[in-house]
């Protein structure tokens, strides 16, 4: 049976639940470890990728080509990957970043506008970078228009194409007919990246696999946005009991996430992912993951309650990167209260 | 009817096209010829509206001796083709692309004399017509360190053009934020949001100030948003400006007039109705009217 390729995601999409706080020496760590255990590719930097660090969605400690040169030079054997967010990254910044020693980009746009992706996924391969289209959202609509997407990302010049549940909100069912759709429709191979905020993120990880994808997204302790991502540990233990074979070793993987992650997440004073109900309301209301903390603080500051802010959001069908609109929202719902 | 200056529209996308309509309504500008590359929808409507059309690109306006103003809605790359050929022949020329070959221009905030003079000006983006006012208004007042802008448009209005050209619309309207504006530095996020009904385009600005005096904040930026309502009337505050420690977060809102694309459309507004003060500024001054 064909292999499973990981990609985790603890030092990108975890970066989110440390507000972007990683340092340097706690990135070498954990990527070491990683490798170790025969990750195939490593993501790291600010949560919204290429110079995310801003007031709207929290400011790095480090810059991003500071996390990458750190990283890089740990590692021998797993590719180092980045998160481009047309929009918010620009193809200048890739270039930093790969001279920096970047391997893999993950050009992201939301389910609908693969189109602003084309300068950059045509600029990443130009500079030979293994290039992955990274469509988000990918719940909010039908398997038609996330195939005319894919198909665009393909056209670029994409080495895969992943369907990404960025909220959280997605079915074993419906990933598998996204992906098989895409499977059937692409001569590129298909990845799947999922969070776990109505605790599917496993289940939609193996349908995936089921459904043809080759490339599965996980991170240590699912530490990531929202409830977190697909634990990494718990993705390769499930894959080994369906008898599907990846480069990651098992107990070192769980040995990474116990052994390195904890303690650098106890150090810092932070929470190990878990469901509670603000995740929940996020897969639930299929809103971005990473808005969870966002919505949070909105809420201390005009005294709401975050999961009203969560719905209301999810109703105006805000999509990733709107972390402004939270304020918004946040500063309504207060005015309407009095 | 008073005498008015001859204008040329090149590039009758998305927004060459509500140009066009736009400017039917001037009394200084009259439109006499569009210029595109290929048959498309805004090349008819300008046939259907009695104006000159061509398909062969800039050649074809290199012809005529009869314009005095061009507006470029083409893209960077084009416009850097089209700039000498416009200057050589004399033409003021107004740049929507994120070219920027020329200074840029902000009517309500940098719009004078001296500038009119230059053959060719920039418009900036349209995230920059909308933000970069807001940011010199707290800047004038509580002197900005940072400012940070996030721009969110419906997918609707952004043609391909705009797609095709992200990076350099974040890049110049970046520099726009700190050239005019007057922010030591600038960032800029822009996010396409597919919803429908489609969302009016909307910007939030957020500046890290020395002044912490929000009153004197809120102040400066209602003045200034009474500028730009003179040539923007859709534009609008969204949210006052709020204070948190040194950050002051505002967001504005721009309704279109809805000429070409429905009233959601306030990004292509604004830039146009930027474009068409800055021509008929300087139509005034070349045809000494008041």
């Amino acid at each position: 049976m064909r292999k499973a390729i990981i990609t985790d995601t603890t030092l990108r999409d975890g970066s989110h639940s440390v507000s972007h706080q990683f340092t340097l020496e706690e990135m070498k760590k954990v990527a070491k470890a990683l490798e170790d255990a025969g990750v195939d590719i490593i993501e790291i930097g600010h949560g919204d990728g290429l110079t995310g660090s801003s007031i709207n969605y929290g400011f790095g400690l480090y810059t991003d080509f500071e996390y990458v040169e750190a990283v890089a030079s740990v590692l021998t054997k797993s590719k180092l990957a980045v998160l481009l967010i047309p929009g918010i990254g620009t193809i200048e910044h890739l270039e930093k970043a790969k001279e920096l020693g970047a391997k893999v980009v993950r050009v992201a746009t939301h389910v609908t506008e693969a189109d602003v992706s084309e300068q950059h996924i045509k600029a990443a391969k130009k500079m030979g970078m293994f290039t992955v289209g990274f469509l988000m959202m990918a719940h909010m609509v039908d398997k038609e228009i996330v195939l005319q997407e894919a198909k665009k990302m393909e056209s670029y010049g994409a080495d895969v194409v992943y369907v990404t549940d960025s909220s959280g909100a997605m079915l074993p069912d419906e990933v598998y007919e996204k992906v098989k759709y895409l499977k059937d429709n692409l001569s590129v191979p298909i990845g799947h990246h999922s969070h776990n905020n109505i605790g599917l993120a496993v289940a939609n990880s193996l349908s995936a696999y089921k459904a043809g994808a080759d490339y599965l997204d996980g991170s240590l302790i699912g530490f990531g946005a929202g409830a977190g991502n697909c634990p990494t540990e718990m993705m390769v233990a499930a894959l080994e009991r369906s008898e599907i074979e990846t480069n990651t070793d098992l107990y070192k993987i769980i040995d990474a996430g116990d052994d390195v992650l904890q303690p650098i997440i106890k150090s810092k004073g932070k929470e190990l992912p878990r469901f509670n109900s603000d995740s929940l309301m996020i897969g639930y209301s299929g809103v971005y993951s990473s808005f969870m903390l966002h919505a949070k603080r909105a809420s201390e500051r005009f005294g709401v309650d975050t999961r009203d802010i969560l719905v209301e959001l999810g109703r105006r069908k805000v999509v990733g990167g709107q972390e402004d609109w939270i304020i918004e929202v946040a500063h309504e719902l207060s005015k309407k209260k009095g | 009817m008073g005498k008015k200056l001859k204008a040329a529209i090149i590039g009758p996308g998305n927004i060459g096209t509500d140009l066009l309509l736009k400017l039917e309504r001037s009394k200084y500008i009259d439109v006499k010829f569009v210029v595109g590359i290929q048959e498309s929808e805004g090349i008819k409507i300008a046939r259907d509206h009695g104006v000159d059309t061509t398909t062969n690109g800039i050649e074809d306006l290199m012809k005529r001796d009869d314009i005095d103003v061009a507006f470029d809605s083409t893209g960077a790359k084009p416009h850097l083709l089209h700039a000498p050929l416009l200057k050589e022949k004399g033409i003021f020329t107004l740049d929507l692309t994120p070219a920027a070959v020329g200074p840029y221009v902000v009517p309500a905030v940098n719009l004078k004399e001296d500038l009119l003079k230059k053959e060719n000006l920039n418009m900036v983006t349209c995230g920059g017509q909308a933000t970069v006012p807001i940011v010199a208004a707290i800047n004038e007042v509580a002197d900005v360190e940072y400012a940070e802008i996030i721009s969110s448009i419906s997918s609707k209005s952004a043609g391909p053009g705009t797609r095709k050209n992200i990076d350099e619309f974040t890049e110049t309207t970046k520099k726009a934020i700190e050239v005019v504006g007057g922010a030591d530095k600038g960032k800029v996020i822009i996010v396409l949001n597919p919803a429908e009904p489609p969302i009016y385009m909307r910007n939030t600005i957020y500046t890290k100030v020395k002044n912490t005096d929000i009153e004197v904040i809120k102040d400066s930026v209602h003045r200034m948003v009474d500028k730009l309502q003179k040539y923007v009337p859709g534009y609008s505050i969204l949210l006052e400006p709020i204070i948190e420690d040194d950050i002051v977060t505002v967001m504005i809102q721009v309704e279109g007039l809805g000429d070409y694309l429905p009233k959601y459309a306030g990004n292509l507004d604004i830039i146009n109705s930027a474009a068409v003060e800055v021509a008929e500024n300087y139509a005034r001054k070349v045809l000494e009217v008041e």
